[in-house]
């Protein structure tokens, strides 16, 4: 139905370290998350390798949120930069080991804020905001933390909706994974 | 097909995800504020996002050049195997949250033990899977928290709910002959061992939540082996329908 077959899934969705070829990294990090636009793929943390092979370039992402529809757009994203580079490529989608918050980079972190997202907490301090109503997320407009809840689910799978007492901003807060 | 125990076992899993997405998908536009509007269809979206998965891998493993979408759009009736709660349709909120909050607790404590099964693919998706649906879990315990010790009107429909669907939460425990197949290769979850934890789980929350847990005994079945309530057919109708009325469509 739509031109999914760009998942190989030749590695029954499973990776180990994270691998990136230096003479690729700068093409990744012109590929930005299209729904975050300022946020490089490689701060966002969801390419695992990329390496040559056999003539081609292989490449495995992964996706932050099982049904991230931007999983498609980022990898028909990665075949173009590095065809436009010169490469043929092939891009497949990796389960294991889960994406998780940790792997956003700093420099991601601060481009996240940057944009008006707040950036994740510790899953401890996660769990305080998001259950128990603790006021510690910061606001992305004036910098206060008399912030609360507006709901645990937000403009996308990966965000929360906050609104600032303070200032009356509401902003997305990026929800802790791990 | 080589490995039909494993196929069949991996569509029972996915079927109850693709048809509760349906379900929570239907809310999209419709739910009772706008903030809840956007949960239930992002818990949707999680859903079908999980769904691919097995179904990719169902497809590899069938490998007669059938696809995710085929698996997902192009079978009968009598042909799906999720269990009868995820069909119910929604009815009031109360329903819709009772149905998420009966299967995300079933669900959560599924998907920890597929993690540990020695099909490396099914682990590594139940590994992605189980931190999402750990949200859902949260987000409907909640809910039903906020509904059962809400406001006289709040609570009885809450309970009315949960009576209702009370007696389709026997069903989660049933085993198929693809489970116990599984089961036997360590690559499925004995799901018979988590029936205790599972009633534990629930009374304590709707406990918490000042409202009754049912003693009702009876319990409807069935689903797995699809024979489904008059509520599938309609769902798969929309769910179907494009792919029927233009096959082979592509967006």
């Amino acid at each position: 139905m739509s031109p999914r077959a760009q998942w190989k899934g030749l590695n029954n969705m499973i990776s180990t370290e994270q691998n990136i070829n230096e003479k690729l990294l700068p093409i990744l990090e012109q590929v930005s998350d299209p729904e975050i636009p300022v946020l490089s793929i490689m701060d966002m943390g969801v390419v695992r390798s990329a390496i040559f092979f056999n003539g081609l370039v292989k490449v495995e992402i992964t996706p932050t949120y099982s049904g991230c529809p931007a999983m498609d757009v980022i990898g028909d994203d990665i075949k173009k930069a590095l065809n436009d580079a010169g490469y043929e490529s092939e891009i497949d989608l990796i389960l294991h080991p889960a994406w998780t918050t940790d792997w956003i980079t700093p420099r991601g972190r601060k481009a996240l804020e940057n944009y008006g997202i707040a950036a994740p907490l510790d899953a401890e301090a996660d769990k305080d905001v998001l259950l128990n109503g603790k006021r510690i997320v910061k606001c992305t407009n004036c910098g206060s933390q008399n912030t609360r809840l507006v709901s645990q689910f937000g403009s996308t799978a990966c965000k929360a909706q906050f609104q600032c007492d303070d200032c009356q901003e509401p902003f997305d807060y990026f929800k802790c994974l791990k | 097909m080589k490995n039909k125990d494993l196929y069949n076992y991996i569509l029972g899993i996915a079927d109850n995800s693709l048809i509760l997405g349906q379900r929570m998908g239907e809310l999209c536009g419709h739910g009772p504020s706008l903030e809840t509007d956007i949960a239930c269809t992002n818990i949707s979206l999680d859903l079908f996002g999980q769904v691919r998965s097995y179904f990719q891998y169902a497809a590899k493993i069938a490998g007669d050049g059938r696809t995710e979408d085929d698996i997902a759009m192009l079978r009968k009736e009598r042909e799906y195997k999720n269990v009868l709660l995820v069909e119910q349709p929604n009815t009031n909120f109360a329903y819709t949250l009772g149905r998420q909050f009966l299967f995300d607790v079933y669900h959560l404590a599924f998907l920890k033990e597929l993690q540990k099964s020695t099909d490396l693919t099914l682990s590594a998706i139940a590994n992605k899977c189980v931190k999402e649906v750990s949200y859902h879990e949260r987000f409907s315990s909640d809910w039903i928290k906020r509904l059962g010790d809400g406001t006289d009107e709040s609570k009885e429909k809450m309970q009315e709910a949960i009576n209702d669907l009370w007696a389709y939460t026997d069903e989660l425990f049933h085993q198929t002959d693809a489970d116990k197949a599984m089961v036997s290769q360590g690559i499925g979850v004995d799901i018979k061992k988590l029936k205790d934890a599972y009633y534990t789980a629930v009374s304590q929350v709707l406990e918490q939540a000042t409202l009754q847990v049912p003693e009702s005994k009876y319990f409807q079945k069935g689903g797995k082996q699809g024979i489904h309530t008059e509520h599938l057919g309609y769902l798969l109708s929309d769910l179907q329908y494009m792919q029927r009325t233009y096959p082979n469509m592509e967006w």
